[in-house]
This record gives C-alpha cells, sequence and structure tokens, in this order.
C-alpha cells in the first residue's frame, strides 16, 4: 500500500491523525495520547499517527523502564492492528538526526482485510516534506 | 462556525487555558457555536474548585465556570487523566472511596470519547497546549 493511501470518495469518515513528538518517558504525552487514539479507532475514523521530533523514540525497539520506576506501555504499539489503526508514519529526517534507522523501530504489523488477512508493516517511514503533505491532507490533527 | 476546543496544559504554569479562554469568549461574542470544551492531560488541573489565586491575580477557574454558566458551555475533564492527577466529582470520589470531591462548577467528567466527537462533529478543534 503506498503512503499517501486515499479512502474511497464516498467515505464519509473524517482523516484523524494523532502527532508524537516527545519522547516516550520523560513527559505523560506519549502515554496520554496513545490512550486518545485506543479510544479513538471505537469511532470508525480514519485514523493515521505521525512520529517526529523525539516521538520516534516511542516505538524503539527493546525499551527498558525497569530502572525508572515507568510501566513500558511499548507493547501497546503493536495492538494497533488490532484497532485498525494501520498507517504509522515516521519522518525519515528525525530518525536520521538521532543516529536511528527504521531497523531500530518495532515491528508492528496489521493484517490487510482487503488482501486475503496478509500481514503487513504498520510503519511507514517518509521524509519530510512527504510528512507535510499527509499533514495538509487531514481533517484533525491532534498533536502531543 | 462550530468549534471545539482542546485545553492540554494547567493553569498559572502555562498560558494555554487563559488562551483557550480568550478564544472561547470571543468566538461565542463574535456569534460562533463553542460545541464542547475539552480539558486533557494537565488541562484536566482547570477543573478544580480548590484553586485559592491571590485576590489582584485572575481566577482561570472561576472565568471557566462563570462563562460556562453564561453561555450553557459544556466543559469535559477526561476521567483517565482526571483520576490520574486527583479531580474528581461527588460519584468519582465515592467510587474510590475519597472522602472529597473537587470538581468545579460547570464541569463535568466524561471519558475520551468525548474528544473524538468534537473532532468529528465540529468545523475546527481548536488546541491550546505546547
Amino acid at each position: 500500500m503506498s503512503a499517501d493511501a486515499q479512502v474511497p470518495e464516498s467515505d464519509d469518515r473524517k482523516k484523524f491523525l494523532y502527532v508524537n513528538r516527545r519522547a516516550p518517558y520523560g513527559t505523560i504525552y506519549a502515554l496520554e495520547s496513545l490512550e486518545v487514539v485506543l479510544i479513538g479507532a471505537a469511532f470508525d475514523q480514519d485514523v493515521s499517527i505521525a512520529f517526529f521530533d523525539d516521538g520516534v523514540y516511542q516505538i524503539l525497539k527493546n525499551q527498558d523502564t525497569s530502572g525508572i520506576g515507568m510501566k513500558n506501555f511499548s507493547p501497546t504499539y503493536r495492538a494497533l492492528g488490532d484497532y485498525e489503526v494501520t498507517k504509522l508514519y515516521v519522518e525519515k529526517e528525525s530518525l536520521d538526526e538521532r543516529g536511528l534507522s527504521p531497523d531500530d523501530l518495532m515491528e508492528i504489523t496489521y493484517e490487510d482485510e482487503d488482501d486475503d488477512w496478509e500481514e503487513k508493516p504498520s510503519i511507514r517511514v517518509v521524509e519530510r516534506a512527504k510528512l507535510s503533505e499527509i499533514m495538509a491532507e487531514q481533517d484533525v490533527i491532534l498533536s502531543f | 462556525m462550530k468549534f471545539g476546543i482542546l485545553v492540554n496544559e494547567g493553569p498559572y504554569t502555562h498560558q494555554a487555558s487563559d488562551s483557550a479562554y480568550q478564544f472561547t469568549k470571543v468566538a461565542l461574542e463574535k456569534g460562533h457555536e463553542i460545541y464542547r470544551v475539552f480539558f486533557y492531560n494537565d488541562g484536566v488541573n482547570n477543573g478544580t474548585r480548590l484553586t485559592v489565586p491571590p485576590q489582584d491575580e485572575r481566577n482561570i477557574q472561576n472565568n471557566w465556570s462563570e462563562l460556562a454558566k453564561e453561555h450553557d458551555l459544556d466543559l469535559v475533564v477526561c476521567v483517565a487523566a482526571a483520576q490520574r492527577r486527583g479531580i474528581l466529582d461527588e460519584s468519582e470520589a465515592k467510587r474510590h472511596s475519597k472522602d472529597v470531591d473537587n470538581i468545579a462548577p460547570g464541569f463535568r467528567i466524561s471519558g475520551l470519547g468525548q474528544l473524538i466527537e468534537i473532532g468529528i462533529e465540529c468545523d475546527r478543534l481548536v488546541a491550546f497546549g505546547d
């Protein structure tokens, strides 16, 4: 599926984008953003999530919070496919600026009901300019 | 135009709640509809009636309560965020065996679905925070 997959024209759902810009544990924004995404999934809208700036750290693999007394909520991102949240855009420049590559990110997948339930990656690494286009297409942007 | 407002920061530390209040007030004066004001993250702290700021300062919580009364505004505090931060109404306080509630007049506690509903129903969702 291309990064700019469109919903059908007859679709009267709105396009919701959740923007995550902060690291997962220094503040509560990442966790409470995820809570909105999970609740919002029940409303049958066209949902995407974007990770940029320090937000890319939210979906790093092998997170270990045992030393800081906080719950490691990162496994929840891997369940997003079950909530039919299947478009997770990650900004390439934010990864580059932090010395990260797509291999450092968790494997997050969904089963594509339009393609015989084939398992497909939810994460789509896109360049900054592309992400800006994606943001321009949205009806509602919630940034945390 | 039909607006929904999201306030993501608490009172005084951050200008978000003041700006949201000013925006809401002027939008109403200009004849727009405010569908709902939703308080999330530390924004839930705007909904406690127990704040006692110095008398020569603005009282942010009172401002909201009075605006709500005047315009029949729907001020909604997110329940999950509120429970983390100790904002309780009477039934929540009872349910969690707390000896007091602190929700301010005009505010009510409800779920995050109320925020999603703003996004679906309104022409614009205007968020105030960082």
